[in-house]
């Protein structure tokens, strides 16, 4: 492992040298446990703290703001929202990265096919609500539509539907734009663990008469679990903090909000700390035990180092 | 017995896998005629079916970039794609329009003068950390360590509200040193696991022989370990780049109360909400805010892969 510096043995250890020593390290580390402690670490148990308090943080009201969250009929619509996008959106990215990894693993053009479902990545969910405007808007069938989506619609005479309002696609609708975005970092990540499964057991499979299918049943997803599992919880995380697509979209409108854009209203529009807090507070709880085998998973490769 | 057992074994596996991979290849052009299907799919498809997977992928982008070439009055009455029928109608009016009437330069400008010292920032202070935590012994370091990871993925809502407040009270709300400060800050925990991993892998050899030779912590910093880990800098940097460039919480909330020092993202967001149908503007101002990072992307792809690969806990 790391070997250290006896520091001062060499140059005379005078006493100053010698406290200079010992104060060496956090001198490097200083600036950047002052950034965290006062911008991470001291807001977070702020917020926590202001969650037991009322809307302006004068009394000390218990879980009351909790209470109102889990019984209000507008907040467990915003939770029902989150665990809809937390379910669809995690399966989706990491299933369809997969496939296109596998796939593109197979063919000659694999470094285009990965920089074009990849490109999305490097575009800002603002620039991305305003490149999908254009497949989901949405005009009275009697004008020409705008919208590919139901320009499609109506070139197989079916009605034109307003995707972003409608409750009954709304969310789809907004899951897959993130989905477009999102994709190609599972795929980058599961395709540099594809290229680690040693060809010979593939090839053994395809001699013992494995279809394709059954390899990547039986050998590919096996041989990358650990892998699957890492890029399924980055996404989770992820997905939970999930903000910038509803807020520029729907604005959380039309049955479509989720808890970071309900947190930012109930904060910055109505001014209510207790609350806004709590549902803060809620999204860490969900995130704790990720953050645990995190660190656990951390502290392995360490001492593998 | 069990220490010498693997290599045996080993080469044995590898000997017997080189012929069979030739078998394999044989045996598969003979069956790819009569049952290619049976078998799965056949390198065609696979081939046919990227493409189509590539080409839906890049459909929605495509559409936009059309739409930004139209005159006002038609993208907003008929579908980009009729713009492939005669008679084409193309401009660059919609550019010139946002560039001198929406401020967007300004904006553009704006984006830059919060990016720069947003990412440079973040890399220094966690590069000066990063090191300490590879290569100094000091009490305490593990649990610190351990600490800033478990960070990695707090939720940056939970922070904003008591973050406000401070800058508030100190007077830097709505400049750009508050929007610096905080991007450094939620930059920090990712960064500084980035780089101690990287740091930490350089040969514990180079380190013991400039001891010998006398040099500083500093000096083995700055002439060393600096010049070795540019690879891995430039990940993080494009990494914290791209970040800080596409975000847009950040600046709502500390620059929301000033529009002149607004970047791109929250221009274009408060188009968005007050123009609403006003396409013309929206689809060249959108077009100019990826511009940057998708060069960048593109001309650096392979850091940005890298730093994806090596810090994919981020959150």
């Amino acid at each position: 492992m790391i070997q250290t510096v006896k520091k001062g043995s060499k140059s005379s250890p005078t006493g100053g040298k010698k406290w200079l020593g010992i104060l060496n390290p956090w001198l490097w580390i200083a600036p950047a446990v002052l950034c965290i402690v006062v911008f991470l670490f001291y807001p977070m148990l702020n917020t926590i703290w202001l969650s037991f308090f009322s809307n302006d943080s004068s009394r000390f009201v218990g879980l009351t703001n909790y209470a109102y969250i889990f019984t209000n009929g507008g907040m467990l619509e915003v939770l029902r929202n989150n665990l809809l996008w937390l379910v669809l959106a995690t399966i989706l990215t990491v299933f369809l990265g997969l496939v296109v990894a596998v796939l593109a693993d197979r063919v000659r053009i694999e470094s285009i096919i990965k920089a074009m479902i990849f490109v999305p990545m490097a575009i800002s969910f603002v620039g991305a609500s305003v490149i999908w405007r254009f497949v989901y808007d949405y005009k009275t069938s009697d004008r020409g539509q705008i919208g590919l989506l139901n320009g499609i619609m109506t070139l197989f005479h079916l009605q034109p539907q307003a995707w972003l309002i409608d409750p009954r696609f709304n969310n789809i609708a907004l899951i897959i734009v993130y989905v477009w975005m999102w994709t190609g970092f599972c795929m980058v990540i599961l395709s540099a663990a594809l290229k680690g499964i040693p060809t010979e057991l593939i090839e053994a499979a395809k001699m013992d008469g494995a279809n394709d299918i059954s390899i990547f049943f039986r050998i590919t997803v096996p041989m990358i679990s650990p892998t699957i599992a890492v890029v399924t919880t980055t996404m989770i995380i992820n997905i939970l903090k999930i903000f910038d697509v509803i807020y520029v979209m729907t604005g959380g409108d039309y049955q479509t909000n989720v808890v970071a854009v309900e947190y930012y209203q109930q904060l910055f529009n109505f001014n209510n700390f207790g609350i806004g807090s709590a549902l803060a507070t809620l999204l860490l709880l969900t995130i704790l035990p990720i953050m645990y085998i995190n660190i656990r998973q951390i502290r392995a490769q360490e001492v593998q180092r | 017995m069990s220490t010498i057992d693997p290599k045996p074994s080993s080469i044995a596996a590898t000997k017997t896998a080189r012929p069979s991979r030739e078998v394999v290849q044989v045996k598969e052009r003979s069956s790819t005629v009569r049952s290619g299907i049976l078998r799965g799919l056949s390198n065609s498809t696979v081939t046919i079916i990227t493409i189509l997977i590539g080409l839906l992928w890049s459909v929605p982008t495509f559409g936009l970039f059309i739409s930004s070439l139209r005159p006002a009055s038609l993208i907003q009455s008929s579908g980009w794609w009729t713009a492939f029928t005669p008679p084409w109608q193309f401009t660059i009016d919609n550019y010139q329009q946002v560039i001198q009437a929406q401020g967007l330069g300004q904006a553009f400008l704006n984006s830059l003068i919060i990016a720069i010292p947003g990412t440079l920032l973040p890399t220094l202070v966690a590069a000066f950390a990063a090191y300490a935590f590879a290569w100094m012994k000091f009490p305490g370091r593990d649990w610190l360590f351990f600490g800033i990871v478990a960070l990695l993925i707090i939720p940056i809502q939970i922070t904003l509200a008591p973050v406000l407040s401070i800058f508030t009270t100190i007077g830097i709300t709505g400049s750009y040193l508050a929007v610096w400060l905080a991007h450094t800050a939620y930059g920090l925990p990712f960064a500084i696991y980035l780089l101690r991993n990287f740091f930490g892998s350089l040969p514990s050899d180079l380190f013991e022989s400039a001891h010998i030779d006398g040099a500083s912590h500093s000096r083995f910093f700055f002439n060393i370990v600096l010049p070795l880990s540019v690879p891995s800098l430039a990940s993080l940097f494009i990494f914290q780049f791209m970040w800080v460039w596409n975000d847009l919480l950040v600046s709502l909330i500390f620059l929301g109360g000033s529009p002149q020092r607004a970047p791109l993202t929250l221009t274009i967001a408060n188009l968005v909400n007050s123009f609403g149908s006003n396409y013309e503007v929206l689809t060249s101002a959108a077009f100019i805010s990826m511009v940057l990072p998708l060069v960048i992307f593109f001309s650096l792809q392979r850091y940005f892969v890298r730093g994806i690969l090596a810090g994919s806990v981020k959150g």
